[in-house]
């Protein structure tokens, strides 16, 4: 087999129940299910995981970089959308 | 404690007599010992040379959960023995004719489907043994059992997966399978085939009566096979053996040396 045919996988990683999958990193699979397994060898050898996402990365559209001024740019002067405006109660934890 | 070399052992084509054992399970599990270390020893040579990056892992980790088996086995054979030995002695000074391991785990890689296929047919013995060991009447070896069972499953579904996209993958990957599966076939049935004192031990109820593991096993391998398209052997599966007695192929002395380089060299060494 040559591994230049095996499609590349974006790997996602729940740590906790309850918690979101978050991007861990990404790897070489001839399918889904060796993408799961290689995933499962690769990324959660140290109790890092519950559940393991995989996607072919070619499936995942991205942001254009060059378009990051006009897409991210003008949310930087509106601090009125933060909720930061509000005295939290001293009772009220983990804000 | 010190330590000492033993005297040099003749390397002899016939195994040495069995010494007298002070617990008639010791040589049992000695020989669970013996065979999860040596395939863990194979697998590790692949360290840094696996295929690809993600498969290097893989038999590395596989190694490491059959290393870890292996000393589990290898306490308890040294506790059941009760002659003072260490889990240390029995799997670094003892010669390659008192080793107790089927044939088929010291095979040499080979390449990736070589050492798929010998992972595979080992896989789906150590599965079903563990699954009975589980349930066996020794509390100590189930408890093993119980915790390797969880690996044992991870590495059988690993080796089926492999089979199928080997076999039903590329021509090449295919003619690679075949090959494998040709050679290695002849070792498989030693596993499931019990020794003069396998059968004691049966018999007393202390090992799991292997042909009651091989229906399970022949299930699994006849969908395994059928997945990867490959048809089933047709030759006997019993025609290598004795590994299990200490009748062992040349590849063992071979790969004693490095295994035991250390200890052999420098005795008692600790780090």
């Amino acid at each position: 087999m040559n591994q230049q045919e095996w499609p590349l996988w974006e790997v996602f990683i729940r740590s906790k129940q309850g918690l979101d999958h978050k991007h861990v990193g990404s790897l070489h699979a001839a399918d889904a299910v060796m993408a799961v397994q290689n995933a499962r060898d690769v990324y959660t050898r140290r109790l890092e995981g519950v559940s393991i996402w995989v996607v072919e990365s070619k499936h995942i559209h991205a942001s254009n970089p060059d378009e990051a001024a006009e897409f991210f740019d003008p949310a930087a002067d509106k601090v009125y959308r933060h909720p930061t405006f509000y005295d939290v109660p001293d009772s009220i934890k983990h804000m | 404690m010190p330590r000492f070399m033993p005297a040099p052992q003749p390397e002899v084509s016939v195994a040495p007599t069995p010494s007298v054992a002070a617990n008639p399970l010791f040589p049992f599990v000695l020989q669970l010992a013996d065979t999860s270390l040596i395939l863990a020893h194979r697998l590790s040579e692949w360290c840094g040379h696996g295929p690809i990056l993600e498969q290097d892992l893989a038999l590395a980790n596989i190694a490491l959960d059959l290393l870890g088996e292996a000393r589990s086995y290898y306490q308890y054979a040294a506790e059941l023995e009760g002659k003072g030995r260490t889990e240390d002695d029995l799997a670094y000074l003892r010669s390659a004719v008192e080793y107790r391991n089927p044939l088929l785990v010291e095979q040499p890689n080979g390449d990736f489907a070589h050492t798929i296929v010998r992972q595979f047919l080992f896989d789906n013995f150590h599965y079903e043994l563990l699954k009975a060991l589980k349930n066996g009447p020794d509390a100590q070896l189930a408890a093993i059992a119980e915790k390797s069972m969880k690996e044992a499953t991870y590495h059988l579904k690993w080796s089926s997966e492999w089979m199928i996209r080997l076999g039903d993958g590329t021509p090449e990957s295919r003619q690679r399978l075949d090959k494998a599966l040709a050679v290695l076939w002849r070792y498989a049935g030693e596993l499931t085939t019990p020794t003069p004192a396998e059968t004691n031990l049966q018999e007393l109820g202390l090992v799991p009566d292997y042909a009651a593991l091989l229906p399970a096993m022949q299930a699994h391998l006849a969908h395994v096979l059928a997945e990867a398209t490959v048809p089933m052997p047709t030759t006997p599966a019993f025609a290598q053996q004795g590994g299990k007695q200490g009748r062992h192929s040349e590849h063992l002395g071979y790969l004693l040396t490095e295994l035991q380089y250390m200890q052999r060299t420098y005795p008692g060494l600790t780090w």
